[in-house]
């Protein structure tokens, strides 16, 4: 019995009961549909891990939202909801598309330039809605949803003005080759790289076949800084106490403004961070016009909520739900049951993550309960 | 026992749980109709429960409740005040900004068929009630506006609109002035008179034997007995009511104060309305000195100490401590100047509930070395600090240093704000309420631990609205009314009755008592 | 110059009633204490039932309706979470937005050969008879009739909440719930009725889209509507008429962007279309200060703690 309470206190058991009746209740609605729910978990599971490039793939889709996912769960741990991550992202495109698409020096400075271009105008998104909050009280949701919607409008302004504009299509120019961020993308196209990895099957496909990048490698250092952050240093502190109680921070002599606009400035750069390395190290490396929001920001918004806003948890949370959006497509492909249904299943999934944050009191009880009867 | 007519409520072997954890174990209560009946015992002991489950916010696991003679079941609110109870919470359960009206018919409402309120008929209504028992009070006034002493007005109100004829009071004197809680008495005493019957949840004896006829005494859950209050006296019922010897009087050796530490002149500052809470308010600390302020509630203390932490800004005046202004600057270079405050409000102010006591013994410490290397949080330091002030301060669970502090009871979180407090070595403590909502155990301990600093030759500024607390315990009184000091006396030198009339704007002469 | 006015006005009141629904949705249940982020998914569902239901049947009013049926259906969820369950209500809110759309996508696909969109129906009918007007500029003027209902929802939400005793409940429930459970009042009734309400609202919200302004759903159909309906409480400060007034401005600041585009400046439509957000950026800023959200907003219930 000890060990089950011990078991059920800890914030991973709920995480993983929400995404088992997430799969539960998904496969009812299948079964609701007339769709065999084993076929499509089958086809969901092929369409994730059945060959290299998938999971390739995988990676690539889940890098930008494990770091809008760092991004709002660090908001939400300095108590903020950083609604705005997908206008940061946004931001961070233009941004990268603006400096890379003009410089062209070696890679070894154009990279970090335009990636930290990407940073800085996230990062300003941030301070705007930081600033706001913090002098004139204004809600970070309005501003940030504000500012969701100026950004997708700018991107389309940016790529249409004339020293953006790709003649004859919908995009921009793309950044110069010297700015991307994939793996060694000039020597696996040519002749002497190809013959390279033409024996090794799996590294072939995933080399030639997919966008493979160094994206992810800075998404997972960048959970355990952010984890760093907030937990052993002295600013972190001072964040953390301000978003659990900003009265007694304030109280302690802790500036909760100042507090407040640091935090939302490093939330935007992370979630600006993730539009830069989206364009320096995926293809199309373009702005292109958006009718509608692409998501990557609110998908981040998800995994924080899914990895219980734990920095390195946003890693798993993001491999997570980038398989089941990158396998979803199989499932309409193979099955025929509309994709939609893993939308629904990562719904349902956070759905429980809020039903299942009830868990460790109910195990609480449990454990008196069991306490009493000893006696 | 037996069920008796005369009674107007008997509670029969009422046990309740919550979890675990017991909080009634078979308790007995027998009410006479149209007495004044109270039932004493520290904080947690029960009382409050008891009430509750007579009111119908909880049901008990085992027990019988008689009402005039008949077996009842009150299984909510709303089936206890048709049955004619009422109660006023300690805790007031008014809507801040609705108005009192809007307060005191909120359940009750007449309507027309439509579900619109009359307002018109509501006011009568209340006006009438208002005349009958002297409740003074402004219909149209929100909450948020009207002072303490009118808003338990309001929640005395409200029961009476809904025509009770018992009326439970949980705690009802904790805000008041001498003042008031005569006038509370006399209330008590029309309803009474009128045929009510009045139930007073209190630990406060010297009420009891003003107002009560019986008192029914409460520990740990379990009856203790059951009194005439006219046969006892004040010490007997403190022993019933904690279990051994109580001593009602702080042991204390006079003060030798040292030279002034602490200043202000003619403080003025605006509170949240615009207002002027404090108006031209001076007063001196000095090292080896405990200042006390007597007051009632809103009369600016809550301003004063927002001002004098920088929580506020100050409109005119200085704060001076060892000769250098602090007014008007930042809440860290108040604490850097050596001022440490125990705030009245500890979960608001005092403490982060989440964080585990380590990380909020540090609030104030964590920018500076040791605790802090390079940007980097030093956590062997900070836990070895943290186990050092549990062990001096007694804070139990005693391995609760990484345990998150809202885990721990009152009692302990208030001896982990203290603890930070003092480890500072400030040449100024500030403490406000800070016996709120302990036992007396634990009253005794803060008492103490005020008169060790003092002994030390610090200066302590202490603010609170209990009037003995600060006759006790303080070397100085000064008495605050409308913003600032209008008196100032040392321990001994008057009496209750004087300080009340001062705090309630009256004059020294004013008042003068037979005898006390 | 008149017919510019006119369109202007025209365009405002069809563009804001969405949101109007969306709103005053968002007022009810905040004022009762639960924090409703998932107005976005609630009126998606709301907009497919719509189309759905009026192209099957050929009968917009009862598209409408069912519409309403099915955002508080799926408002259900959110009240059984927040109230019963004391979880997180953002948290459950954003699972609505996730949920939502992906339920109106899927039966989509079901009922409509897999497409992604319906085929266009019924919508309700305009305010006055198109022939009264003809072809002059006070044809503009004719709106659906949806603009009037929202128009009647906002005044009657106002009367409930300020002029009778259901309204003093749920005011008292979103402010000091222990206050009004010590009175007998219902504090888990209240809530579920409230968000079932705000979600019965927002689907009238998602139909106002599919059966008025387009004729059909589509993907993008919602898109945004309902976080700009969130800001519009916030902005209006949790009041129905002051989220009313939020939404004309949106409504107004959107309908600028439509007349502005099509004449002659030489602004181009993107800046034209950001003229809306930044204008209520500039606006809060300068006007409306601090919200403060009703007391117990977002706070689960719970008995006995102090």
């Amino acid at each position: 019995m000890k060990t089950l309470v011990k078991v059920l206190k800890k914030p991973i058991t709920s995480t993983l009961i929400a995404i088992l009746f997430g799969f539960l209740v998904s496969a009812i609605i299948l079964a609701f549909a007339g769709y065999n729910p084993f076929e499509a978990f089958g086809a969901l599971f092929n369409g994730i891990f059945a060959r290299p490039k998938y999971i390739s793939n995988v990676i690539i889709k889940a890098t930008p939202i494990i770091l809008t996912g760092l991004s709002v769960a660090f908001a939400f741990k300095t108590g903020l909801f950083n609604i705005g991550a997908e206008g940061q992202y946004i931001a961070g495109t233009i941004a990268a598309v603006c400096v890379g698409a003009k410089l062209n020096l070696a890679p070894i400075i154009q990279v970090p330039i335009v990636v930290l271009s990407g940073v800085l105008a996230g990062a300003i998104f941030g301070i705007i809605i930081g600033y706001l909050k913090a002098k004139f009280g204004i809600h970070e949701v309005i501003t940030s949803i504000m500012l969701n919607w100026i950004a997708l409008y700018l991107s389309n302004f940016v790529l249409n003005t004339t020293a953006y504009h790709l003649p004859d299509s919908t995009s921009s120019y793309p950044v110069n080759e010297s700015s991307y961020t994939m793996l060694l993308p000039k020597w696996k196209t040519s002749d002497a790289g190809m013959a390279a990895l033409k024996p090794t099957k799996w590294l072939y496909e995933v080399m030639l076949k997919t966008d493979i990048n160094f994206g992810i490698l800075i998404a997972i250092i960048l959970a355990i800084v952010v984890w760093v952050l907030l937990y052993r240093s002295t600013k972190g502190y001072e964040l953390r106490s301000v978003g659990f109680n900003r009265d007694a921070a304030e109280f302690a002599g802790i500036n909760v403004n100042r507090n407040i606009t640091q935090a939302m400035l490093i939330a935007g750069a992370l979630a600006g961070l993730a539009g830069a390395l989206a364009i320096t190290g995926t293809s199309p490396h373009k702005l292109s016009t958006m009718a509608a929001f692409e998501n990557n920001g609110f998908n981040g918004l998800s995994v924080a909520l899914i990895a219980g806003s734990s920095p390195i948890g946003c890693i798993f949370a993001g491999l997570l739900f980038g398989g089941l959006l990158y396998g979803g497509q199989s499932v309409q492909q193979d099955v025929g049951a509309p994709t939609e249904i893993i939308n629904i299943m990562i719904g349902i999934i956070v759905f429980f993550v809020a039903l299942t944050k009830v868990v460790p009191s109910l195990a609480d009880k449990l454990e008196k309960r069991g306490a009493h009867r000893v006696k | 026992m037996e069920v008796n007519k005369e009674y107007a409520v008997q509670m029969h072997g009422i046990t309740k749980m919550f979890g675990s954890f017991c909080a009634l174990d078979d308790v007995n209560l027998d009410v006479k109709k149209g007495s004044i009946h109270a039932i004493l015992g520290e904080n947690g002991a029960g009382k409050s429960t008891l009430m509750n489950v007579l009111y119908g916010l909880y049901q008990a696991e085992a027990g019988e409740i008689f009402l005039n003679g008949e077996k009842v079941n009150i299984k909510n609110p709303n089936i206890a005040i048709e049955h004619g109870i009422g109660m006023v919470h300690q805790h007031f359960m008014l809507v801040d900004n609705f108005t009192v009206t809007q307060n005191i018919i909120l359940g009750n409402e007449v309507t027309n068929q439509f579900g619109v309120i009359d307002m018109k008929k509501a006011r009568e209504g209340i006006l009438g009630i208002v005349k009958k028992y002297g409740l003074e009070v402004d219909p149209d006034a929100k909450i948020e506006d009207i002072s303490v002493g009118m808003q338990q007005r309001v929640e005395i109100l409200k029961a009476l609109y809904r025509g009770v004829d018992l009326l439970i009071l949980d705690e009802p004197t904790a805000v008041l002035t001498p003042q008031e809680i005569d006038d509370l008495i006399q209330i008590m005493n029309n309803l009474v008179a009128d045929g009510k019957t009045i139930i007073i949840i209190t630990h406060k004896l010297k009420e009891i034997k003003a107002s009560s006829g019986i008192c029914t005494i409460i520990r740990r859950g379990k009856y203790v007995d059951t009194v005439n209050v006219a046969d006892v006296d004040e010490e007997e019922l403190a022993t019933k009511m904690v279990g051994h010897c109580v001593k009602l009087i702080v042991d204390k050796t006079p003060a030798t104060p040292g030279d002034v530490i602490f200043e202000i002149e003619n403080l003025t500052v605006k509170d949240e309305r615009k207002l002027n809470a404090v108006k031209n308010l001076s007063l001196k600390v000095r090292r080896g000195e405990i200042v006390g302020i007597a007051g009632i509630d809103g009369n600016g203390q809550k301003e004063l100490v927002e001002a004098i932490t920088n929580l506020t800004k100050s409109e005119s005046g200085t704060i001076k401590i060892n000769g250098k202004e602090i007014q008007n600057t930042t809440t860290r270079n108040v604490i850097d100047n050596k001022i440490s405050t125990i705030h009245e409000d500890r979960q608001k102010r005092g403490l982060i509930l989440p964080f585990t006591v380590a990380e909020n013994v540090v609030i104030e410490k964590y920018r500076v070395k040791p605790y802090n290397k390079g940007g980097m949080l030093n956590s062997s330091e900070i836990l070895a600090y943290t186990k050092g002030l549990i062990k001096d301060y007694d804070i139990r669970p005693d391995n609760c240093e990484n345990q998150p502090v809202r885990g721990l009871s009152g009692g302990n979180q208030q001896k982990v704000i203290i603890a930070r407090e003092i480890a500072n070595e400030p040449d100024l403590l500030i403490a406000v309420q800070p016996t709120r909502g302990l036992d007396v155990g634990a009253i005794e301990y803060v008492h103490k631990t005020l008169i060790r600093e003092r002994d030390k030759g610090r200066a302590v500024l202490l603010i609170s609205l209990e009037l003995d607390e600060v006759m006790n315990v303080a070397d100085t009184i000064d008495v605050i009314y409308a913003g600032a000091i209008v008196d100032s006396f040392k321990q001994g030198e008057v009496d209750e009755k004087t300080i009340g009339c001062l705090m309630a704007g009256g004059r020294k002469n004013e008042n003068i008592s037979q005898s006390s | 110059m008149l017919n510019e006015i006119l369109l202007l006005i025209g365009i405002t009141l069809m563009y804001s009633t969405p949101l109007v629904f969306g709103a005053l949705g968002g007022v009810i249940s905040e004022r009762s204490g639960v924090i409703n982020i998932g107005i976005e998914g609630m009126m998606t569902v709301g907009a497919f039932t719509a189309a759905a239901v009026s192209y099957f049947t050929g009968n917009p009013w009862l598209g409408l309706l069912a519409a309403g049926a099915a955002g508080g259906l799926i408002s259900l969820l959110h009240a059984i979470a927040s109230v019963t369950f004391k979880a997180d209500q953002t948290i459950s809110g954003i699972a609505i937005n996730l949920i939502g759309p992906g339920f109106a996508l899927f039966f989509c696909r079901m009922l409509f050969d897999k497409a992604t969109m319906t085929l266009p129906g019924k919508t309700l009918p305009k305010l006055f008879d198109e022939k009264i007007f003809g072809d002059s500029a006070m044809k503009n003027l004719n709106v659906d009739i949806t603009v009037v209902l929202g128009l009647i929802a906002a005044i009657a939400m106002w009367f409930f909440l300020y002029k009778t005793k259901w309204g003093l409940h749920v005011r008292a429930v979103g402010e000091h719930p222990a206050a009004a459970d010590t009175l007998g009042i219902n504090v888990s009734r209240t809530r579920y009725l409230c968000v079932i309400v705000s979600g019965i609202l927002a689907g009238f919200g998602g139909a106002s889209m599919t059966l008025a302004i387009i004729s059909q759903f589509t993907p993008t159909a919602i898109s945004g509507q309902g976080f700009i309906a969130m800001a519009a409480v916030i902005f209006g400060k949790w009041t129905p008429f002051g989220a009313y007034g939020a939404c004309m401005l949106f409504g107004f600041a959107q309908a600028l962007t439509v007349v502005l585009g099509g004449g002659n400046f030489a602004v181009p439509s993107q800046i034209l279309a950001m003229l809306p957000y930044v204008l209520t950026i500039v606006v809060l800023i300068l006007f409306v200060g601090r919200s403060v959200a009703p007391k117990a907003d977002g706070e689960p219930y719970e008995k006995g703690v102090r």
